[in-house]
């Protein structure tokens, strides 16, 4: 641990961190624009010069790394000098034009000028202008502004792993460019974020809101099973922006698109007051109590074995919890929080997890992805691979349709005869997988929700014991078994025992009977990516925030909340429990959802027994005590599954769930910038593939 | 004076055979495995001792800086010599009468000075524009491997040894050495950062030294006639022999090379043929090449042409590219001129340069005219300040310091001007 010494005070510090980060330990603030914890270092911006005793000059301090005996100084006149000279030169042809700035008030250059600025210019030339770049739906481009701190470009290459920005030219006429091209990476956004100054910022959110008038509360996403922790702007009613927050072990501080442009969909298609089915056919708006009193007369006396319930892909676990207890009042076994038809989840705990957890993807050596593509899936899952193989080089196999994943993936065939071969120890990259240390297996959950989903699981398993994936042979504290989820709400589901009671009905069961008439009532608690033709004659309810595919088939709709609008809780896919928090309220007559069950089950006489949020979070503890840890992953212990027999491997090729990585679900499906987006992004691709018609 | 006795590059003016067998006969590859057998310390020991600075312009001990290359090879990373010969200082041209007059010089030296570092590769980077120079160096190369000078055990030193050749594409930034590395790499050329220093990390990683053509090319006949030879031309710390190119108003621009510390006067009299109109006429003298402050007439008469004398009268030797301007120019718009030569050759990486040098530009631009106040002289002078020593590598330094040299000598012309200018315009508007 080498010592130096800062403004005169002795400091110990790691070895291997740079001066600047040195600084900031024994409590000096440097200011930069450059540098950038997650990024490679340029040292280009020069505000961070400070003074280093025995060096001619001031030196970069982000650059320089520290060495023992080291005397820095950061509060001497010669510093003070330099870093005033360093925010004149960054401010003579900044056009200074914060009142219309979007940055302005969280803007770096706008902060640091106020405590390294002049007041005034001694510039009395004429200001350099840059011509606007184009880079896609979601980032809007001031370029006289950009300071050439090359941020931008770091991140693009490095992180998003897309080499679609550059700095081109010189001298004063460098600038950043991405020749024409809309930048094709799901975390394009952040390059907003990365942007010290107001160069780069977000084109749905233009001229749309002032900082200091948002109110901002720390919430979870819900577009993927990754639980980004996210900060939701709101002002007034209306969520104006959604922006990542640090977590280091979930997001770090980075979000996809999905999450950070998705919200404005939560304006639009919004069911806001309950309607009924009228005999018309025609759904028309109803009060609470007749929508009430329609699902009673229905509920009444009908036999409980054909009721039943699916949820969707968003729901928080309180609604499903509550929903879970309305059913088991009524005596139904028929409900599955599995809309896709996974066929996993009645397993052990670790048989549904991303086991590894996603801080643990730094240590893999070798990595197996079995029918999934990250990148879409869990864009920063896809993200934390890349930082690794970056890092180490890491071998990717991959399993199923060959995808872009912004690194080296070595593709071993598209069927499960490629993961049988494996199995058997045959093939290259079966040697990769024996001779690694801590290798690990990714497993899609669109693969486990194909009509052989039940082999291809226990394959993969078979695949983990193997090569030492999980158990003894795996080192201490490993577990390289992995499903990834992609629906928010599925693991709180599973750990609920969302799932078909005794002699209850699963997802496919229930659709099964629904279209032979067997069913009386299927309440879909926001799901909507069923074939809802194949609930034929029953009479449904759905229980959900917008107007798709559920509202569109039901005669019922009870207005729920969408994940801003209320206290909810999400289990994410490493099983990590984490609380999101109302930023707004749901708009109209829309209520909490677990608030509407419990006032049904009243009216229906099988009252639920908690009446307000800190009752039913009892009650979910009760259920799963793992709700009971917030933010932990508790380790989910490996244990060999019996054989599943009867299950047959098919040969038909895996596919991949997303083909539209903006459009997943109602809230994204709603939004005006993710449908710009799929424009630019995803539509050219297909008609390039010929599948357009 | 130099005598002919003690002089390195005996072909200098190109009167001889640039080929090997006219290198030969001036004694170039004379037993270079002798040279060779000396051993990777000795050669050190003795370059050092020589007290040789480097002749790219910093003066930066080349003793010392070859032995930052680590003692032990690994296998897994090989050592690189890398030499610049991408000459684009303005004002200088020594380099390339080394390249087109004499490459054998340059290649035995390669052989030394890398065999010293424990390098079996040199890259020679050569700037694009040399065309004859080129030619003249790869037809040298050719020569020396047929001749069994270069490759498999080169000169029978025992050494493998090969050399090849990459050329600039015409950005004077490339001859800053992590630039040129960049460059090499075939990368955009923009300074790296320094710490790592190329010895630990350099070419594509590896261990690498770059030095300017001129420090090689004078190695081998300091290993041949040792320390104390080169130690007793010049002046201590001084040492040894230096081209110097004299251009600009003198009577006969030349090359020449001669001891170090020759007072410049003499310099400019004895082999440029004096200042054009006689010394009298003299108004300033660049005395290192475009970067470096120039002096005026008056310290002109009496300093010394060596690293530290000029640096002393707050100037420095530079590449010793002497430019001499006679009072028919006009220095301010020399120095603007000159001043947009970095701002175009700024590589925009850092804000100092990349700003400061336009805005500097600007103002002289004005100063020319006269269309400025008189403060503003010391804010360009502040200007100057904070670009140096504030960016990655030395170009902020060598666009700040011309103009600081101009307001250090030529203020009251500048104030003149400005005043002048005044006087004009208000008489213009007293005419209307």
């Amino acid at each position: 641990m080498p010592k130096l010494t800062v403004n005169g005070r002795e400091i110990e510090v790691p070895a291997g961190i740079t001066v600047l980060q040195a600084c900031e330990l024994a409590g000096a603030e440097i200011p930069r624009f450059c540098y950038h914890e997650r990024l490679s270092i340029a040292g280009n911006c020069r505000m961070c010069l400070v003074e280093m005793e025995r060096a001619p000059k001031p030196i970069a301090s982000c650059a320089m790394p520290v060495a023992d005996g080291m005397v820095i100084n950061t509060d001497t006149e010669k510093v003070k000098k330099a870093r005033n000279g360093v925010m004149e030169f960054l401010l003579i042809n900044h056009p200074l034009d914060c009142p219309i700035c979007d940055q302005g008030g969280e803007c770096d250059l706008q902060d640091q000028s106020m405590a390294y600025g002049y007041d005034r210019s001694r510039f009395h030339e004429n200001k350099r202008a840059v011509t606007e770049k184009y880079m896609g739906p979601l980032i809007k481009t001031i370029m006289t502004r950009c300071i050439q701190c090359t941020r931008c470009v770091r991140f693009a290459t490095e992180i998003a792993g897309v080499e679609d920005l550059g700095l081109v030219n010189r001298g004063e006429h460098a600038e950043i460019t991405t020749l024409e091209k809309a930048i094709d990476s799901e975390l394009s956004g952040n390059l907003v974020d990365v942007c010290p100054v107001g160069a780069l910022t977000s084109a749905p959110y233009a001229f749309a809101a002032r900082p200091w008038e948002l109110k901002k509360t720390p919430s979870i996403d819900v577009m993927d099973a990754v639980g980004s922790n996210i900060r939701v702007d709101a002002r007034g009613r209306q969520v104006m922006r959604v922006l990542p927050r640090l977590h280091e072990d979930v997001n770090e501080e980075w979000i996809h698109d999905k999450t950070r442009h998705a919200c404005d969909g939560l304006a639009r298609q919004r069911l806001d007051k309950p309607y009924v089915r009228g005999l018309d056919g025609k759904l028309r708006p109803a009060r609470w109590e007749e929508a009430f009193e329609a699902i009673a007369q229905r509920l009444e006396g009908a036999d409980p074995k054909r009721v039943a319930a699916i949820a969707g892909d968003l729901c928080d676990a309180e609604s499903m919890v509550a929903l879970k207890d309305f059913l088991g009042g009524l005596g139904s076994p028929n409900l599955d929080c599995r809309q896709d038809g996974a066929k996993v989840g009645d397993g052990p705990r670790f048989s549904y997890l991303f086991n590894t957890t996603i801080a643990g993807i730094e240590q893999a050596d070798a990595v197996l992805i079995v029918g999934a593509n990250p990148r879409h899936e869990a864009a920063l899952v896809n993200a934390r691979l890349r930082k690794r193989f970056l890092a180490s080089g890491l071998p990717v196999g991959v399993v199923g349709e060959p995808v872009d994943l912004t690194f080296e993936t070595r593709h071993l065939g598209n069927d499960p005869k490629a993961l049988a071969e494996l199995a058997e120890g045959r093939g290259a990259f079966a040697e990769i997988l024996e001779k690694a240390e801590k290798p690990m297996l990714i497993l899609g959950s669109g693969a486990v929700a194909r009509p052989d989903g039940a082999a291809v699981h226990a394959l993969c398993l078979k695949i983990a014991e193997r090569y030492g994936l999980v158990g003894e042979a795996a080192p201490e504290g490993w577990n390289g078994f992995n499903l990834l989820q992609r629906a928010a709400s599925r693991v709180g589901g599973l750990d609920l025992g969302f799932l078909p009671g005794p002699g209850g009905l699963d997802t496919a069961g229930i659709l099964a009977a629904a279209s032979k008439g067997e069913m009386d009532l299927v309440w879909l608690l926001g799901a909507d990516e069923l074939d809802m033709a194949q609930l034929g004659s029953a009479f449904v309810v759905y229980q959900g925030h917008h107007g798709d595919a559920g509202a569109h088939r039901a005669d019922v709709i009870l207005p729920g909340a969408a994940y801003t609008e209320k206290n909810a809780t999400y289990v994410n896919t490493e099983g990590r429990v984490q609380l999101g928090r109302l930023a707004v309220f749901p708009p109209g007559e829309a209520r909490e959802d677990w608030t509407i069950l419990r006032a049904l089950s009243e009216r229906v006489g099988a009252r639920l027994p908690y009446d307000n949020l800190g009752d039913l979070r009892r009650r979910l503890i009760e259920t799963a005590p793992g709700f009971a840890r917030l933010d932990q992953v508790a380790a989910a212990p490996w244990e060999p599954l019996p054989d599943s027999a009867g299950t047959e491997l098919s040969s038909a090729p895996f596919t991949l769930p997303i083909d539209n990585f903006y459009m997943t679900d109602p809230i994204s499906r709603a939004s005006a910038t993710m449908a710009k987006c799929a424009e630019a992004f995803v539509l050219p691709k297909q008609a390039a593939t010929g599948t357009e018609g | 004076m130099l005598q002919d006795k003690d002089r390195v590059f005996l072909n200098l003016w190109g009167q001889d055979d640039w080929r090997l067998e006219g290198a030969r006969r001036r004694g170039v590859w004379d037993n270079t495995k002798d040279l060779v057998a000396l051993g990777r310390e000795k050669i050190v020991e003795i370059i050092k001792e020589s007290e040789l600075r480097g002749r790219g312009g910093a003066g930066f001990p080349a003793g010392i800086k070859w032995s930052f290359m680590p003692k032990q090879i690994d296998p897994a990373r090989p050592h690189l010599l890398v030499i610049n010969a991408d000459e684009s200082e303005p004002g200088s041209c020594k380099d390339r009468e080394i390249l087109r007059n004499d490459p054998h010089l340059l290649l035995e030296g390669c052989l030394v000075a890398g065999f010293a570092m424990g390098a079996h590769t040199t890259y020679i980077y050569i700037r694009g524009e040399y065309w004859e120079p080129l030619q003249r160096l790869e037809a040298a190369i050719v020569e020396a491997r047929e001749a069994g000078l270069l490759g498999k055990n080169a000169a029978g030193s025992g050494w493998d040894f090969d050399i090849h050749v990459s050329r600039g594409a015409g950005a004077y930034i490339c001859g800053e050495e992590t630039a040129l590395m960049e460059s090499l790499e075939g990368k955009k050329g923009q300074p790296r950062l320094k710490p790592p220093f190329p010895a630990g990390v350099g070419v594509w990683g590896l261990p690498t030294t770059v030095t300017n053509v001129e420090t090689i090319a004078v190695a081998p006949t300091i290993l041949r006639r040792g320390a104390d030879w080169w130690k007793a031309l010049g002046r201590p710390k001084n040492t040894g022999t230096k081209i110097f190119s004299l251009s600009g108003h003198v009577n006969k621009p030349c090359n020449v090379e001669e001891e170090m510390g020759i007072p410049l006067r003499e310099l400019i009299d004895r082999h440029a043929g004096g200042v054009r109109g006689g010394w009298e006429n003299l108004q300033a003298v660049i005395p290192g090449g475009s970067s470096v402050p120039c002096l005026p007439k008056d310290i002109c008469s009496e300093v010394l042409m060596d690293f530290d004398s000029l640096r002393e009268v707050k100037s420095g030797l530079g590449t010793a590219a002497v430019i001499v301007i006679d009072k028919s120019a006009d220095i301010v718009e020399a120095i603007c001129r000159f001043s947009h030569f970095y701002m175009h050759e700024s590589c925009g990486q850092c804000t100092p340069c990349r700003e400061g040098t336009g805005w500097m530009y600007r103002v002289m631009t004005r100063m020319v005219q006269g269309r400025a106040s008189i403060e503003e002289i010391d804010m360009l002078l502040d200007v100057s300040y904070q670009v140096e020593g504030h960016t990655i590598c030395a170009l902020g330094d060598a666009a700040a310091w011309p103009v600081q040299g101009l307001i250090r000598h030529f203020r009251p012309e500048m104030e003149r001007r400005i005043l002048d200018y005044r006087k004009q315009a208000s008489a213009a508007v007293a005419a209307e």
